[in-house]
């Protein structure tokens, strides 16, 4: 007996030595999440900017012990290309769906966004929207579309109500604009808000051009502004036609009253003002923009030049638009769809450095978006409105 | 109204844009005006071309221009093989044929450029991309006043190559009358393989001036072909005077278009062009008539 006492006694001990370390090493099942931006294509700069962001929040989020509510499980991103075309978005969101994720992080460009959000409704999976800022977006009613981020009604009629006060300051020298937008429905839309907001305070919109992306040569844009002589140009375009178009603009020696950018796709951006510091310089831009006040935002802004890359909008939105997601699986406690979805709907995430306090959701849009109004000066990009995130007075007009 | 100032830069920028919308026309008449293939594939050769002459900038630091002396025999090479390996066996000399083979070639280099460099768009940048020369009252990008005169070159050469030489003979005795051309002793699938390198060689000079102020992504050569076969029948088909005089109208006419109706509206000022030359002057502007 004693002997069959002894085996049975030492057979426990040695099962539950074994159990431990199982048990004690056993992972919680990561969550799933589609990271999907334009990384290739015309839109390619932009899209791999997102991306990193994405994946420095993700990495950031499993250091500090992944999503706690659910025993740290970490979050596994399910990277796509949306090769800078809504179509080519929607299939990723289908690929993403087949393969199990929680929710989806993206797609970068207004029309591509657009597809995406669609297409993940069908599937009742979150899409938390990282930049898109058409607001058509977050107005169809789809109940899994969150966008952090303010969408281009808002970012317009602050920059137009901020230029008028700007313009009324300096005693009205600028009456006259022209609009030179990208073709899609970011540009379009954008353009079309500002033609319809800038005759209320006065301005005359002597002309709206529309270009394609990609476009290489801006010289009869320019020769045509050149013959209109606008008081004030307002691009609204991508990085790349945003910045060969004020190159084109230096070339031929246009200078308005003021470059007076909504969304402006390079004018507050590090590379542009660092690769092209004089034709950067005097830009005003009413765009994303982070809480300079804020330290965490100064210490993303190292790690990420640290990495040899700039710190770009694309960069520090999709991060934060990241934390928000990881926020809601947190309170979810789950990675089920419907639940994530229940738990973005009731966000009010804080821990963040955008200047929009806690979030507050109504149709999919956080309400206390903004966007903020920055200037080139001194080779650096620094903030001019509003007063409390003033870092610089602003210099308006350019030239008299 | 527009002043001179803005009109005069404008038509030196039609210009210079329309010196390589000639040049790609050029060798585009050379095969579809001469030798009767219709080359659906001549954009997408284009812009196999713009990928040589980006690779050997980014990988080798070859300066484009410098690039001419082997992209131009590369293009003409792969013109030469295609016509003689592929299209001529494979159309068993049916127009309809070659036009669907080119057709098929078109797509097959573009889904090996999107394998090969996905679909980013690409640029280079050199020490002189960004460069202006002041001419009157205009300031022209300095790779767009080389491009016109490469393309202007690249024209006389080919005419003196056609006018003078044997080849140049010969290709003209197969375009007119190809039984007898080969009656006389000439090799006809030669001289057809020979135009088609040559015509491709055009693309190549073309991609050279093109790369330093544009972009190359794998759809890059279908903004250009439309455009190019527009040319080629609005100049009179197989005249290569025509597709140089023909190529700077277009060039100007976009220009203006753009200036005065809009970016976007630019190019309907070309089709205006065609329908009317199509209208009044159904041979082309130096085609002879039938």
């Amino acid at each position: 007996m004693s002997t069959r006492r002894h085996f049975m006694s030492q057979s426990a001990a040695a099962a539950s030595a074994l159990a431990f370390p199982l048990v004690g090493g056993a992972q919680p099942k990561a969550v799933k999440i589609g990271v999907l931006h334009p990384v290739t294509g015309a839109l390619a700069y932009s899209g791999q900017q997102c991306r990193e962001g994405a994946q420095m929040a993700i990495d950031d989020i499993n250091k500090a012990g992944g999503i706690k509510s659910m025993g740290g499980a970490k979050i596994e991103a399910l990277l796509g290309d949306a090769q800078s075309t809504p179509q080519a978005g929607t299939a990723e969101v289908e690929k993403m769906n087949e393969a199990g994720v929680s929710a989806v992080l993206g797609a970068y460009a207004s029309a591509i966004c657009l597809a995406t959000t669609q297409a993940a409704a069908k599937y009742n999976l979150p899409h938390v929207v990282d930049v898109g800022v058409a607001d058509q977006i977050v107005e169809r009613g789809l109940k899994n579309t969150f966008r952090f981020g303010p969408g281009y009604k808002k970012c317009a009629e602050i920059a137009v109500a901020n230029l008028h006060v700007l313009n009324t300051a300096a005693g009205k020298p600028a009456r006259t604009v022209m609009i030179i937008h990208e073709e899609s429905l970011f540009g379009t839309g954008t353009a079309q808000l500002l033609a319809r907001e800038l005759p209320g305070y006065g301005y005359e919109v002597k002309e709206v051009i529309k270009h394609a992306n990609p476009t290489r040569d801006f010289n009869n844009i320019v020769l045509r502004m050149k013959a209109v002589n606008p008081d004030i140009v307002i691009p609204a375009n991508y990085y790349n036609e945003y910045a060969l178009l004020v190159r084109t603009m230096q070339q031929q020696k246009v200078t308005p009253k003021a470059i007076y950018s909504v969304l402006g796709g390079a004018a507050s951006s590090y590379k542009f003002v660092k690769e092209f510091p004089d034709a950067a310089n005097g830009i005003i831009d009413c765009n994303h923009w982070f809480n300079p006040k804020d330290k965490r935002s100064a210490e993303l802004r190292k790690r990420v030049e640290a990495k040899g890359l700039f710190y770009t909008y694309e960069i520090f939105n999709t991060y934060t638009a990241m934390m928000m997601l990881a926020d809601a699986i947190n309170r979810a406690k789950s990675a089920d769809r419907a639940a994530i979805t229940d738990a973005l709907e009731k966000s009010t995430f804080s821990d963040h450095f955008m200047p929009y306090g806690a979030t507050k959701f109504v149709n999919g849009q956080n309400m206390g978006a903004q966007p903020l109004m920055t200037q080139v000066l001194k080779n650096d990009i620094k903030v001019i409105v509003p007063r409390e995130y003033r870092e610089i007075d602003p210099v308006f007009p350019l030239r008299s | 109204m527009l002043d001179f100032g803005i009109l005069f830069p404008a038509l030196l920028n039609g210009l210079t844009t329309g010196a390589v919308y000639a040049l790609v026309a050029l060798g585009l008449t050379l095969i579809y005006g001469v030798l009767h293939i219709i080359n659906f594939a001549h954009g997408a050769s284009l812009m196999l071309a713009l990928y040589a002459v980006y690779l050997l900038k980014e990988k080798l630091g070859i300066d484009p221009y410098l690039a001419l002396v082997a992209v131009v025999p590369g293009m003409f090479a792969l013109g030469y093989l295609l016509q003689r390996v592929v299209i001529n066996r494979a159309s068993h000399g049916k127009d309809e044929n070659i036009l669907l083979v080119t057709l098929g070639l078109a797509i097959v280099m573009e889904n090996l450029a999107l394998l090969a460099f996905k679909s980013d768009t690409r640029t280079i940048e050199t020490a002189y991309t960004l460069s202006t020369v002041a001419i009157g009252p205009a300031t022209i990008a300095l790779p767009k006043l080389i491009s016109f005169a490469g393309a202007l070159v690249v024209s006389a050469l080919l005419m003196l190559l056609m006018a003078r030489t044997d080849l140049g003979r010969a290709i003209r005795a197969v375009a007119r009358e190809k039984q007898g051309a080969r009656l006389m002793g000439i090799d006809v699938d030669h001289v057809y393989a020979m135009s088609f390198g040559i015509g491709l060689a055009c693309l190549g000079a073309a991609a050279c001036f093109l790369l330093p102020a544009y972009y190359v992504n794998p759809q890059v050569g279908s903004g250009f072909v439309l455009v190019a076969f527009t040319i080629v029948v609005l100049g009179g088909m197989g005249s290569f005077a025509g597709a140089l005089v023909g190529g700077l109208l277009v060039g100007v006419v976009e220009s203006l278009g753009g200036l005065y109706f809009g970016e976007s509206l630019g190019q309907i000022g070309i089709f205006a062009l065609f329908i009317a030359v199509l209208l009044f002057r159904p041979q082309g502007l130096f085609g002879a008539r039938a």
